[in-house]
Formats: C-alpha cells, structure tokens, sequence
C-alpha cells in the first residue's frame, strides 16, 4: 500500500494556516475573518490527523492490536465541537454588532480603547 | 561579701527606677530620701567590701553573673571585679556622691516636685553607670557604664532644658564624648581581635605576647576615649560649658567622679601602658599640656563655676601626668584627693550661688566672709588643699606628682610647677574675689544673703574634713618611712615603677621648699591684687583678653570643625539631597509617567492593529526559541 508522505500535509496546512493569518490581518470584515480563523483552526486539524495516523501506522506494523497513535484522531473531534461551540458565540456577537451599528466593519469597532 | 557585691550598683539603679517612674507621685521629701538612702546603703556596702578587700589574704576576686554576648568563639561576660583599685574608686563614688545627694536635696528644693524626682532619678543612674564602669570586670561591661555616665552627663548638663543654651551645652558634651568612645570602641574592637578576649584578666596577661607596635595602637586609641571623658586637649571644651548643670552636678559628675573615668581606666591598664613607652609619653605630654592651658584660661574667668570647671581640667592634666611618667598610684592618689577638695569647691559655690541668688559673676561678689562663714571656712580649705598647703590633701597628692614628673623629665616638672603657681594664683583671687574685700551686688542681694541650711552645710564640713585628713593615707618616704599606705594597698593592682633613680632627700627638701614658697608668694600676689582694695577693670587687653576669651579656642574650633560641617551639611542637604536624591526619585516617577503615555498610544481599539501586533510578537518569540542560543 502506498501511503502518502507526510509533507504533502504539513504543506496543506501550512499552506491553510498562513492564508488563515493574511486573512485575519488583511480583511477588514468580521464575518471573513471569522472564516480565517476558522481556516487556521482547522489546518491545525488536518495536521494533527495526519501526524496521528502517521504514527499508527508505524506501531501498527509492529503490534496489529495497539491504539497507538489514535488518541488525536479523538482529539480533533473535540476542537471541532468546541469550534463549532464557538463559531455559534462569535456569529451571535457579530449579529448583535450589526444590530448596533449596521455593519461588521471591524475598523469601526474601536471602543476596546476606552 | 562577694553574694552581696552586686548590690552595690544595683541599689542606685532600683533608686532611679522608683523616683524616675514615681516621679508624678512621690513627694519631695521622699524622693530625696530615697535617692540619698539608697546610696548611703551602697556606700556602707562599699565600705564592707572595703574591709574585706582589706583583710590580709585577700586575692582579686571576679564575680561571674551571666554572658552577656556568647558568639563564636568571643565571650563578653557580665562580671565583676573586686580589688584594691575599684574598691578604692567605689569608695570615692558612694562615698562622695552620697554627701552630693544629701547637699541637693537642699540645693535643688526651689524646683518642682516631678522635675526634683527626675533630678533625683539622674543623678541615681549616674552613680549606677559609674559604678558599673568601675567594677566591670572587662573592657565591655567598662564601657557600657563608661556610656552610662556619658548619657546621665547629658541629662543633668541639659536638666533645665527650658534655657536653649543649656541644651547645647548638653549637646556639645554628648557629641564631645562621643568622638572620644568611638577611640574606645575601636581600642576594645582591636583588643578582641588581637586577645579574642576582653576581660582584663586575659588581655593583661597576654598583652606582652603581642607587639609593641600593637599595644601601642590599643593604648593611644584607648587614651583618645580617656581624653573625651576626662576632657583633655582638644576635646576639653565641653567640660567648662559643662557648668551649665545644677552645681552639685558639676560637683558629682565633672569634677570628682565622671571626668576620673579616663583616668581609672589608664590606671587599670597599666599593664598596658607600660608596655607602651609612646602611648605614655603622650599622654604625659597631652597631659602636661592641659593642666598648663586649662590653668591659663582659669585665670582670667570671672564666673565661679567656670573658674573651678578650668581648675578641674588643668587637676586632671596633672593626674594624666602623673600616669605618663608612669605614676599610676600618684595619679589614682590625686583623684582621690582631687573629688574631695574640687567637690568641696564646687558645693561651696553652690551654697555662694545659692546664697546669691544664683549670682554666679564673681566680680558682683566680695565680702561675703561674714555672712556665710561655714561656707567661708570650707571653701578656704578647699583653696589651701587644692593649691597643696601642708598637711591638707592636695599636697600631699600634688608632692608626689611633681616629683615622679622630674624623675621622668625636668621639662614636666616645670610645667607642672607652673601649672601649680597659676593654680595657686587664681584660686586665691577665686577665693578674695568672692570672699574678700567689699560687697559689690546690689544692696537688695546683701540683705537677703544667708548661710545656707543644715543639710548643705554637712557635706561641706565633712568634704572639709576629709579634705584636711585625705592626704595622710600617702605620706611620702621623705617625711616618714613606709608610711604610703595608699602604695601599699594598691601594690597587687599597680606594680611600682620599676628603675626610678630616687632623689637625695636633701634634693627634695630643697625643691619642696622651693616650690612652697613660690605658693606663698603666688597667694600674697593673688591677695594684693584682689583683696581690699580691688575695682572692677572693665577694659581687658593684649594677653587678658586672650584669656579671658579661653584662647580663642572655642571660636578656632568654630571655625575649623563646626562651621565647614554645617557647610557640608548644608552643601549635602542643597545639592546631594535637593538634587540627586530628589532628582532620582521624582525622575523614577516621571520616567514612568513619560513611558505610559507613550505606551497608551499603542491600545488603539483597532482589533487588526492587535492581531498584528500579537502576530508579530509570536513570531519574534518563535524565531528567539529557535536561533537564538543563550
């Protein structure tokens, strides 16, 4: 069986990751940067999947009954979970922010400041 | 007798603990009582311990209490030493200050009954310090007493504290002192290095192991402590300000007691200073020197007590004198004789200033023979002991001082002669200033003149007395063989000198004569000049002057010590303090004002600006983990 080598992942993600990062810093929208974080959250995701199953299959080899390795494959439905448990709180501020000052500019949202 | 040797301080302590808190309950009458009572009981314990010192077969015996300091390998115990020589001194203490306590308790009645109480509780503390400093058995427990007294010097010198320039006296007196303890301090700080012992015991018997350049170092730097307390030159200008204390004060602390401290502790390390033949010529220099200035000054002051605070001073270069050319009895023997007579003045003063009305100017005096004849007949004993007319005790004292200065140097015994004249000389003109010739107060004053009370007048006939018949325990060879009983007794403490040469009889009897009749000249001179017909001269010039202005010295050290001090103080405070200091501290806080509103700039509110800057950092902190190698 031929298995794909773990840096076409690592590119993936880093590749997910850093437009995750020019989108948070360079989009001024509340809801695409949103979608950024989003991005970077889950490029960590497909990291930390590829890295588990990377090392099951090397235990695997060894021991056909180990579980090594599985533990993040668990993990990541825990970040998902708490994503989605998030992006329900982080839709909810946004909306309240456009009910308040009709828009998710986030250069207008300046009162941090005081 | 030895379970009861603490008492003796003790009972003075517990004295000033009783009239120092009860000072706001206690009567008049009971607080002398208690002061005077429970140093008449130190005195007759004293006395005891006297006798048992006496006694044949007596060895020098320390009293152990408790460690004071235990650390290492340095143990300061609280003990105590009895022997002839501290047994001698806790004679002249209580016995001396127990007549002064007496006297005050009259002297002082005019005052309030809570600040009668404090006098009382000070003068109680003096004689415990005092005697604390005497009995010790090592150079620390010396030392705390030697504090003591110097702390109760600065209570009473500043007893009426109302007068401004009583509290500087005070002041200068404590400050004066204190550059001398601090040569104390460091004398005893090398002897625990050099001995890892101070006890005198110890140190003694292993002074001759060190060298002599050492013993050198110990000794001058334990002198500069004996200059301070015992006010010889250039720390002597306390003493005569001094005087601004209660008179049985100056009687009790500057004249027979407190300013001997330096004295008693030369004679007590004798041991010491005999091994040092450099600390002794100093000390026989400084004090040869001091008796000649303080006499020089004392002939021109017209205030009583100052005149005698001069006097004091230039008695105790003698007895420093006495300890230079290596004379360690001489010197305990003038001290002794010394509080006796210069007590007697200083009480006879206080019953003239008393009577006065405290008139303490001698030219406003004259006269007074008639109306205060006890006084009168005291005081002239006083005058002829001091002045060292046989057979009363300052001759005898005196005599021996004088001869032990020419067996060491000729030069000594000429300033010591001279001092002796001078001395002659202004007691005399003292005593017909004051006592002589016509009443020159006011008329008012005359008729209220009065011999004072009984209980003034006691000590005086009994300080008197003790000052005719003191000298006899000292009777030099040249009059009667083997008849210096005080030598005698002090052999175990105070090893004779060794090689002295001694003088043909014939010799002595010569200069003897010589020098008494110089006396007499002296007092004719000093009778002629202030008796009958003396007018008051309103004009001093040329050396009077210089006199009469000490010598200019209180204005020399004016002007070289006190004021480039408060230039520097004032210097430190303008400049170091106003500017550095300051500067420092409200620099911190502008710093850090400055730093915030700069900082504040950075909390735009601009969420993209955080992310940035929060981005930016992680990757400053990623790239520091990976590269960057500590």
């Amino acid at each position: 069986m031929q298995v794909m080598p773990i840096n076409y992942y690592i590119f993936l993600s880093v590749a997910l990751f850093t437009i995750g990062i020019v989108g948070v810093l360079t989009r001024r929208n509340a809801i695409i940067i949103f979608m950024c974080i989003e991005l970077m959250l889950n490029a960590v995701n497909v990291l930390l999947v590829a890295f588990s199953k990377m090392h099951h299959l090397n235990a695997f080899a060894a021991d056909q009954l180990t579980t090594v390795g599985t533990e993040a494959q668990l993990f990541v439905f825990f970040i998902m979970v708490v994503a989605a448990a998030e992006v329900t709180v982080g839709l909810a501020i946004i909306v309240m922010l456009y009910r308040n000052i009709h828009s998710v500019d986030i250069n207008f949202l300046n009162r941090l400041k005081h | 007798m030895n379970k009861f040797v603490f008492l003796i301080p003790l009972l003075p302590l517990l004295g000033f603990l009783i009239n120092g808190l009860g000072r706001n309950y206690l009567g008049k009458s009971l607080v002398s009582i208690i002061g005077s009572g429970v140093l008449l009981a130190s005195f007759a314990l004293s006395v005891a311990a006297f006798n048992w010192v006496n006694a044949p077969g007596f060895k020098p015996e320390v009293i152990f209490y408790f460690d004071f300091i235990h650390t290492g390998g340095l143990r300061i115990p609280i003990s105590f030493l009895i022997d002839q020589l501290s047994v001698l001194f806790l004679l002249i203490i209580t016995g001396v200050g127990s007549l002064i306590h007496i006297y005050s308790a009259a002297y002082m009645h005019e005052e309030a009954a809570p600040h009668f109480a404090r006098y009382f509780a000070y003068l109680n503390l003096f004689v415990f310090s005092m005697l604390l400093l005497v009995m010790g058995a090592n150079f620390v427990v010396m030392f705390v007493g030697w504090e003591g007294v110097g702390l109760c010097s600065y209570l009473l010198i500043g007893y009426w504290f109302g007068n401004n320039e009583y509290n500087k006296a005070a002041k200068k007196a404590f400050v004066m002192n204190r550059i001398g303890d601090l040569g104390f301090l460091l004398a005893i700080f090398w002897m625990i290095g050099q001995f890892g012992s101070i006890s005198y015991m110890e140190v003694f018997a292993k002074a001759p192991t060190a060298s002599v350049a050492v013993i050198t170092g110990i000794t001058m730097l334990l002198f500069v402590g004996a200059m301070g307390k015992s006010a010889q030159i250039p720390l002597y200008t306390w003493l005569p300000d001094a005087m601004a204390g209660p008179t049985p004060v100056s009687a009790l602390i500057h004249a027979a007691t407190m300013v001997t401290a330096g004295i008693y502790m030369i004679a007590r390390s004798n041991v010491l200073y005999t091994l040092a033949p450099a600390s002794q010529d100093l000390v026989a220099i400084i004090g040869s020197a001091t008796a000649l200035f303080a006499a020089t000054i004392a002939l021109k002051q017209n205030d009583i007590k100052k005149v005698l605070a001069y006097s004091t001073v230039s008695q105790l270069g003698l007895m420093f004198l006495a300890l230079g050319v290596g004379a360690y009895t001489s010197g305990v023997f003038h001290v002794m004789t010394h509080a006796f007579f210069k007590a007697l003045l200083f009480l006879g003063a206080g019953s003239v200033i008393h009577a006065m009305h405290h008139e303490q100017d001698i030219l406003k005096m004259g006269g007074l023979k008639s109306k205060l004849p006890i006084t009168h007949l005291t005081f002239l004993i006083g005058c002829l002991a001091i002045v060292g007319i046989p057979p009363f005790a300052g001759f005898f004292s005196k005599d021996e001082i004088l001869i032990a200065a020419l067996q060491k140097n000729p030069v000594y015994y000429v300033l010591a002669v001279a001092t002796s004249l001078m001395t002659t000389f202004y007691m005399f003109r003292l005593y017909f200033l004051t006592f002589g010739g016509n009443f020159r107060g006011t008329d008012h004053q005359w008729s209220h003149l009065h011999e004072s009370p009984f209980a003034m007048t006691f000590p005086l006939i009994a300080l008197a007395v003790l000052s005719v018949v003191g000298g006899w325990i000292g009777i030099p060879t040249l009059f009667m063989e083997d008849a210096h009983r005080l030598s005698n007794f002090l052999q175990p403490v105070i090893a004779p000198p060794s090689e002295v040469h001694h003088l043909e009889h014939s010799v002595e009897w010569m200069l003897l004569g010589a020098v008494l009749t110089l006396v007499l000249v002296a007092i004719l001179l000093a009778a002629r000049r202030y008796g009958k017909n003396f007018k008051v001269e309103n004009t001093e010039t040329g050396l009077s002057k210089l006199l009469a202005n000490k010598w200019y010295v209180d204005e020399l050290y004016d002007a070289i010590v006190v004021r480039p001090l408060d230039a520097l103080g004032a210097f430190l405070g303008r400049v170091i303090d106003n500017r550095v200091v300051d500067g420092v501290v409200n620099g911190v806080g502008k710093a850090v004002q400055f730093g915030g509103r700069q900082l504040r700039l950075l909390q735009s509110g601009q969420v993209g600006s955080y992310v940035l800057l929060m981005v930016a950092s992680l990757i400053a902190f990623l790239i520091l983990q990976l590269f960057w190698k500590p």
